[in-house]
């Protein structure tokens, strides 16, 4: 934990729900000065709600922000010392560039001491003079290298020199911390790279906070000290970006940076695991016989001839990549993506190699589909409020059901399960997934897609916000609309009160 | 090519046949006789008697008077109104979107009526204001619907933008928001003005019987005595010059704007 | 000390109040008034009067008769310009509509009083003929009602699409019919739905035009308007009030009405 006199922000237990949709959830960081921290994910993870949160444009449902220590969570966000660059800029298109820079300092009021005729010194609030506001905004300008544009219409300036507009707006009011939201979205490729190296200049020479949101992993890699990974408004991992590199907690964190090789492994021993039908050593500690994900990335996995290495397979596709050729072998039914800068003959056996090092274990994010759920009247169970057909006998061992549609013991004791809560579990192979919308029980969307090697882990959410896992060897598509198909005997059920509370008399 | 031609000649008669009646009537405001058709000679005569007729003058001071002081309060409303709507939950917006559909669906005669029975209900004798009102219903909705695309086009953070660099809310409004919606503000209030100029049934249902402007002075004299008299023929030329100058003066301040950008 | 924290919403306060006090609570009342007697007890006697009264129902049938003939006019006379002005290669498109526009900047009931003077020198008189006189003085009133939804709709379709349909190999006519009616669609309902309704219902071109031979539902309100027969003229609003809720359910997918609307000023 770092001193307390280095945090400059503190986010604690704080929350946001719009609209009933829990967008942030229980999001715990704490940001040291001078730090460039960026908040990491896809579209939808809550990044730029808790950057908005900071700035005070949305007000936590729950939690608290400080700022060198004081509450500011409720500080409307033309009282907080925090300033916004936004993804489309917000330029005001009804003045010109001098007069954005200057907008917020024409605002601004400052302390001064004044001695009036008596020779009293007071203190006063003042406004800043031309002059000050002038110096200000020539400065501002030359930090970003724009000076001689100051008299031009907003609307007659390219893409890139806005952006530096909408950063002189930002920084020319000397905030304590710089909030950036997706700053370079609407640049091209090339724009992109050169802003990426100037803002992390910029940071350097202005020693402030900078708060950094993109979906873009390549350029949190680049710019960050810190980067935080986000997913559905949960923090799945923090760290500089090298940690999150090298060592990603889960396979979203895994997947989302860099490419990498993703597979469902066991541990058979101490610092010992099984996949792709071999045995590796690795350097994490598991208990053993658990389930795990395994990352290797690509360019960490040697090529050699047959039988030279660890595991042997098939060299199926070669694609030039500029700096390197990208080869993909098949393992067994699993597929290696594999970096290597040699041209190499394909459609021919070869060998993979992987020092322990580079075997990055993780534990596992789902085992399994668990839902709370109950059962209506037709003895279906209700999970997300759709009804799927399931063997409710399971329920109370030693039951049959009869023509009402009870439960009855051999002792003839009848049950009415009707709106009994139950605890249900489905397996990630026992949910099968349909295009037809009208084939499954329940309709959603595809969320995520990760590959593991021979299966693809896809999480189908919906309406009601509840996720099904599902493991499948077919292709979907990100944000297909599909059904969900759960079979009858894979629903696993056990009731949450005792059976007895059912007895019908 | 004839095909071109046929095309430029069709647009050309249907423009012709709109603006034929107008035409005849500039024609004949030059001349003295009672019908269209008889020409008696060059005249200046039905310009000094329009001047002169105390009737038409107060009609035409009266419809300016309501239009411009409808439109004022028409525009100031709407745009509150289309600023604070905007920003509402999606319910409350939509709600108050259908009910600004409503004038705007109804045939005039209905909103006409529906507001009578309002005054009727509470006892309230038609005057001034109750004119205003009714006026002010016909055009606000036009007003918020001129002002809502603005507000739609703004870049949604540059209120945000101002408040994070410390103006508050009032000054971000006003010196952000505003600004930006402005030409829909205008153009909303153009348009206020052109309903309640040429508006008759709503007026003829709320004014008091002796509040007279040219819609319904032109409807009281033509619907029962059959021609125009003649020096609404000079009142017609007057307003049709005064019209044109307008809308080449705005449309020359438009066409600055764009050479502008 | 609480302080009412000011937010943009609030703005739209007065404006709410305005439309809810003189739209929602005087159509509220039609609706009271429609189902009630002079004494504002319940009654179905204004239904029973509406639907025995011949004379009523010749009107409402005449009314209905005259919108849908002045749109589908309005519509076919319409069309055309708006296709041809919408054109790529007619540089003063814009110009001409503007001047299509014009006129309806003149008094309506003045320049129906003209026309109806015109017509009347060329030998169609309004009191011998006052069913031509009274749609010439409408399609004229109403014809830059329907040009300009048409002409902004035209103007926002995506030529490239008339193209493809050639390209798959419709002839003119069948493009015409198959790719451009159907994309203009929006602006067709809007254009219809601004004709239709105002014409069945205003009496004022009628009355001018048709020195008063013509009696229609506007005619009708206004005459129990004039009588102080307020329950009996509510019923005949309420019954246009639901006329224009059915054709605007009919026509509700087809729309975005309110673009080709708002853009036609």
């Amino acid at each position: 934990m770092a001193k307390k006199d280095d945090i400059i922000i503190s986010i604690q237990n704080v929350s946001k729900e719009f609209d009933d949709v829990l967008v942030v959830d229980d999001f715990n960081l704490y940001i040291k000065k001078g730090e460039f921290v960026t908040f990491l994910g896809p579209s939808g993870c809550g990044k730029t709600t808790t950057l908005r949160m900071i700035a005070g444009f949305e007000m936590p449902t729950s939690g608290k922000i400080l700022l060198n220590g004081e509450d500011i969570t409720n500080l409307p966000p033309y009282k907080r010392p925090v300033n916004t660059v936004f993804q489309r800029y917000a330029l005001f298109p009804h003045l010109d560039v001098y007069e954005n820079v200057a907008f917020g300092l024409k605002l601004k009021k400052i302390k001064a001491t004044v001695t009036d005729k008596k020779g009293n010194v007071k203190e006063i609030e003042r406004k800043l003079t031309r002059e000050e506001i002038d110096e200000k905004v020539r400065k501002a300008l030359r930090i970003v290298d724009l000076e001689e544009l100051e008299w031009r219409d907003i609307s007659t300036l390219s893409g890139g020199q806005q952006q530096r507009i909408a950063i002189a707006r930002a920084i020319v009011n000397e905030p304590e911390i710089l909030l950036l939201d997706e700053p370079l979205g609407a640049l091209d490729l090339k724009m992109r790279k050169e802003m990426q190296l100037e803002l992390k200049e910029m940071h350097r020479k202005l020693g402030i906070t900078f708060i950094y949101v993109t979906h873009d992993q390549e350029e949190a890699l680049t710019m960050s000290d810190t980067i935080v990974i986000m997913k559905d408004g949960m923090i799945q991992q923090i760290g500089t970006p090298e940690d999150i590199y090298n060592e990603p907690e889960n396979a979203f964190v895994a997947d989302f940076i860099g490419e990498s090789n993703i597979y469902e492994g066991t541990m058979v021993g101490d610092k010992k695991i099984r996949f792709l039908n071999h045995v590796f050593d690795c350097v994490d500690e598991f208990p053993i016989h658990e389930k795990v994900d395994v990352v290797l990335r690509p360019e960490d996995i040697k090529l050699a001839p047959v039988n030279q290495g660890m595991v042997n397979g098939k060299l199926t596709s070669k694609v030039f990549k500029g700096v390197h050729y990208e080869y993909v072998m098949m393992v067994g039914r699993s597929e290696v993506v594999i970096q290597d800068t040699r041209n190499l003959d394909i459609n021919c056996e070869a060998s993979i190699s992987v020092v322990p090092f580079d075997i990055h274990i993780m534990k596992k994010e789902f085992v399994s589909n668990m839902y709370d759920a109950y059962i209506d009247k037709n003895n279906k169970v209700v999970i997300s409020e759709e009804p799927f057909e399931c063997d409710v006998t399971q329920l109370i061992p030693g039951t049959v059901l009869d023509e009402d549609g009870y439960l009855v013991d051999k002792d003839g004791k009848r049950y009415d399960l009707t709106d009994a809560d139950v605890k249900v579990e489905v397996g990630l192979k026992d949910i099968e997934i349909a295009d037809d919308e009208e084939e499954g029980n329940i309709t959603g969307e595809i969320v995520s897609i990760i590959y593991k090697g021979d299966h693809y882990q896809v999480i189908v959410r919906t309406e009601e916000d509840e996720d099904f896992v599902v493991d499948t060897e077919y292709t979907w598509n990100e944000l297909d609309r599909v059904s969900v198909k759960i079979a009858k005997e894979k629903i696993k059920m056990t009731l949450k009160q005792e059976a007895k509370n059912y007895v019908k008399d | 090519m004839v095909k071109k031609i046929f095309a430029k000649s069709y647009v050309a008669l249907i423009l012709c046949l709109m603006y034929a009646p107008i035409f005849v009537l500039i024609a004949f405001s030059f001349t003295t006789s009672t019908l269209i058709g008889d020409w008696s000679g060059f005249s200046l005569e039905l310009y000094t008697s329009l001047f002169k007729n105390k009737e038409i003058m107060e009609a035409l001071k009266n419809t300016v008077l309501i239009a411009l002081s409808s439109a004022v309060v028409s525009t100031i409303l709407g745009t509150l109104g289309a600023i604070g709507i905007f920003y509402c939950k999606k319910k409350v917006r939509r709600t108050f979107e259908f009910i600004g559909q409503i004038p705007i669906l109804n045939p005039e005669i209905v909103t006409a009526l529906s507001l009578t029975i309002l005054f009727v209900f509470l006892g309230i004798k038609f005057n001034f204001i109750t004119l205003m009102i009714g006026h002010i219903i016909l055009t606000i909705p036009f007003v918020v619907l001129s002002i809502t695309p603005k507000l739609k086009q703004m870049d949604s953070n540059v209120y945000e933008a101002a408040l994070d660099l410390g103006a508050k809310p009032s000054t971000a409004l006003r010196k952000v928001v505003i600004p930006e919606i402005i030409p829909g503000i205008l153009s909303g209030f153009i348009l206020a003005v052109t309903l309640s100029l040429d508006d008759y049934i709503i007026t003829a249902f709320t004014r008091n019987n002796s509040f007279q402007t040219i819609s319904t002075y032109v409807y009281g004299v033509t619907a029962k005595k059959g021609a125009l008299p003649p020096t609404l023929r000079a009142l017609t030329t007057i307003i049709f010059i005064v019209t044109l100058v307008l809308l080449i003066l705005l449309n020359l301040k438009g066409k600055k704007k764009e050479v502008r950008r | 000390m609480s302080k009412i924290k000011f937010t943009r919403k609030m703005l739209s306060i007065p404006y709410a109040v305005f439309m809810i006090l003189f739209v929602v609570i005087p159509l509220l009342l039609v609706v009271f008034y429609a189902f009630t007697d002079a004494e504002g007890n319940f009654s179905l006697g204004n239904v029973v009067t509406f639907f025995s009264n011949s004379t009523n129902l010749n009107t409402f049938v005449i009314s209905i008769l005259i919108g849908v003939a002045t749109t589908a006019l309005c519509l076919l006379i319409g069309y055309p310009v708006a296709m041809i002005l919408a054109k790529k290669e007619y540089k003063f498109g814009g110009v001409f509509v503007m001047l299509f526009v014009m006129p309806m900047w003149i008094n309506f009931v003045l320049r129906t009083a003209a026309t109806r003077d015109l017509l009347f020198w060329l030998g169609i008189s309004g009191g011998e003929q006052p069913y031509s006189a009274t749609m010439i003085g409408m399609v004229y009133n109403y014809l830059p009602f329907v040009i300009l939804p048409l002409y902004t709709t035209m103007l926002k379709m995506d030529r490239s699409l008339i193209e493809a349909s050639m390209d798959l190999g419709c002839n003119k006519v069948q493009t015409f019919v198959k790719t451009i009616i159907p994309m203009t669609m929006p602006g067709i309902v809007s254009a219809a739905s601004m004709v239709f309704m105002p014409t069945m219902s205003s009496y004022v071109i009628s009355d001018v035009m048709g020195e008063r031979q013509i009696s229609l539902i506007g005619n009708t309100i206004q005459t129990y308007f004039d009588k102080s027969l307020w329950n009996m003229g509510s019923f005949i609003a309420l019954v246009m009030m639901i006329i224009i809720l059915i054709t605007s359910f009919m026509t509700r997918n087809v729309e975005k009405q309110e673009d080709a609307r708002g853009s036609l000023w």
